[in-house]
């Protein structure tokens, strides 16, 4: 165990963090704000990541190919808001359908132009693709080139925009959808379209990074999303453990999510370096999210118990 | 004088369940006409459908016969966030009205909005802050300077105050208000009370008020009915209602009804 391999590990951990940050903002929007598990991000971050691929390889700008990945995520959202919305499936169902259904999608997407129409990956090497927006390679250096620079740009960006929104009128309505859907619909909201549009902004965030991700590292994988609702409510819930106190505004609550994406990538760092196995990954993180979910279930128990108490003292 | 003619209920049939074990007919043919101005007050037994009335109106599911008529437009299939630009809506459950997740100024500034479209304007102004500030203060509850605190965090009396506001702030063409005093105690619901005759009183409002206090029924307003098994067996007017006392209505609704009057809340004081 060198610490200096550690500390070259950073950097990475710090970018990676970033990017998953924008996918954790967009599941705040659906888990808190909208009050729906979303579990479409499994395969819209998978999406956003093929159509960016698909189309950075076919010679569109990545800039270009990260939008359009974006408004490839809003339909996904879309999908899985009309399964829900209109066709009275839970939520949480609804998201499972649509990410099982984006699964062959995906592969479709990433075949586009291949002999067999379907493919599991698709390599997109900075070699090639020099003007891709980030990638690791770079993430050691200190030159402007270095992801983590533009990475922080779009965090900051994309926290002011999220801000604005949700102080609009528009933006007003749909966290009211979240908090009290009678009171919304009896202020004349709705609720239903509040939803749909939710889940669209939510998965198009997701899928936009996804396709940061897929330049980031250098591929496309059709199951890159795997996990990424976890890791989301990870980042969710680290951000309102560390930060909750402290950070009460709304742009600084996203902040707190983006931080504890970063903070969840920076501890995996540590935890692998201490030697943990890259497979055993997944079943720790599921385990230290459903720990951080009990917890306020945990407090609430608590406090009953102690109430009771008290009242046969008194 | 069919133009001062608010709300006109025609033949309202609903049957909760049909088909099955917990099959509930709520409303077998009400027919209730009010004018511009009307301030009734509605009582009856448990499930009656004094609150399914009031859930009919306001869209909350569809009706299975009959027309429902709101300032002269058929709203009978306009969906409840529709009909919710004409309505204003106070609930039995002090949290149900309210966003308690959202501030004071949030949740005013969201009912000022109703009826209307929402876009991407910034979603309160300094000017509205002032007004809610100034109608806040009439409220006497201290809420004035509060405006930034979470709603979540008022008792449930002030979040009945602030419910009526909001339901008010905007002013609709017919106020429903479901036994919105029965959570709280009896002070806190005296006080919420006075405020609602105030409101209705100051702005010439048309409301309907479910109540399961009888006095309370037969002092405010100016016209009271009372339901039974999903119809509307009494209808008494501001003259009728003078003469009246609690043990009157009480004979009266055994000879309507053949029954006693059984309600878990009533109160007949």
């Amino acid at each position: 165990m060198n610490i200096a391999q550690l500390l070259n590990q950073l950097p990475g951990a710090l970018a990676q963090g970033l990017i998953w940050g924008i996918m954790a903002i967009g599941v705040y929007i659906t888990f808190r704000i909208l009050d729906v598990a979303d579990l479409t991000v499994d395969g819209s971050f998978a999406t956003g990541g093929a159509v960016a691929a698909i189309l950075i390889t076919s010679g569109v700008h990545p800039l270009l190919a990260t939008l359009i990945a974006f408004l490839a995520g809003l339909v996904a959202g879309l999908v899985t808001g009309v399964f829900h919305t209109g066709m009275g499936i839970p939520a949480i169902l609804a998201g499972i359908l649509t990410q099982l259904a984006l699964y062959s999608v995906n592969l479709r997407i990433q075949g586009i132009g291949t002999d067999l129409g379907s493919r599991s990956n698709v390599p997109l090497s900075i070699n090639k693709y020099k003007n891709m927006l980030v990638s690791l390679r770079n993430v050691g250096s200190f030159s402007l080139e270095n992801p983590i620079w533009l990475m922080l740009l779009i965090t900051v960006v994309l926290i002011a925009l999220m801000y604005w929104f949700f102080g609009t009128e528009y933006g007003c309505s749909l966290r009211a959808v979240g908090a009290n859907q009678q009171m919304a619909r009896a202020q004349g909201i709705n609720t239903g379209a509040g939803k749909i549009i939710g889940l669209m902004i939510s998965n198009g965030l997701v899928a936009f990074s996804g396709a940061l991700m897929a330049q980031y590292q250098g591929f496309s994988d059709v199951s890159m999303g795997r996990g990424a609702i976890v890791i989301g409510l990870a980042a969710v819930i680290i951000g309102e453990v560390i930060f909750g106190k402290l950070f009460r505004n709304f742009a600084l609550k996203l902040l707190a999510v983006s931080l504890g994406a970063i903070i969840y990538y920076l501890v995996i760092q540590v935890v692998l370096w201490l030697g943990l196995n890259t497979d055993d990954l997944k079943l720790l993180t599921a385990l230290v999210v459903a720990l951080f979910l009990a917890m306020p279930y945990w407090k609430n128990r608590f406090a009953s118990r102690k109430l009771k108490g008290g009242a046969l003292h008194g | 004088m069919a133009d001062s003619e608010m709300l006109v209920l025609k033949d309202l049939h609903k049957t909760f369940n049909p088909g099955t074990v917990t099959e509930k007919q709520a409303l077998s043919g009400v027919n209730l006409t009010l004018y511009k101005g009307d301030f009734v007050t509605i009582i009856g037994g448990n499930g009656a459908g004094k609150s399914t009335m009031l859930n009919a109106i306001a869209g909350t599911f569809p009706i299975d016969r009959g027309s429902i008529l709101l300032g002269g437009r058929d709203v009978t299939r306009l969906p409840e966030h529709k009909r919710a630009a004409f309505l204003g809506r106070v609930f039995q459950d002090p949290m149900t009205g309210t966003a308690a997740s959202m501030n004071i100024e949030e949740n005013l500034a969201l009912a000022a909005r109703r009826g209307q479209s929402r876009g991407l304007r910034w979603g309160i102004t300094a000017k509205e802050r002032a007004v809610y500030r100034e109608k806040l203060a009439s409220l006497d509850l201290g809420l004035e300077t509060r405006l930034g605190s979470k709603v979540g965090l008022l008792s449930g009396g002030q979040r009945q105050a602030l419910t009526l506001l909001m339901a008010t702030l905007k002013q609709p063409e017919l106020l429903l208000l479901d036994e919105h005093t029965a959570a709280l105690d009896p002070k806190t619901a005296e006080k919420v009370l006075h405020l609602t005759r105030q409101l209705i009183g100051e702005n010439g409002l048309t409301a309907l008020m479910v109540t399961h206090n009888m006095k309370d029924a037969l002092a405010l307003g100016n016209r009271t009915i009372m339901m039974h098994e999903g119809r509307i067996i009494l209808d008494l007017n501001a003259e009728e209602k003078q003469h009246m006392t609690v043990e009157d209505l009480l004979e009266q609704f055994e000879k309507a009804s053949g029954r006693e009057l059984s309600n878990d809340r009533m109160l007949l004081t």
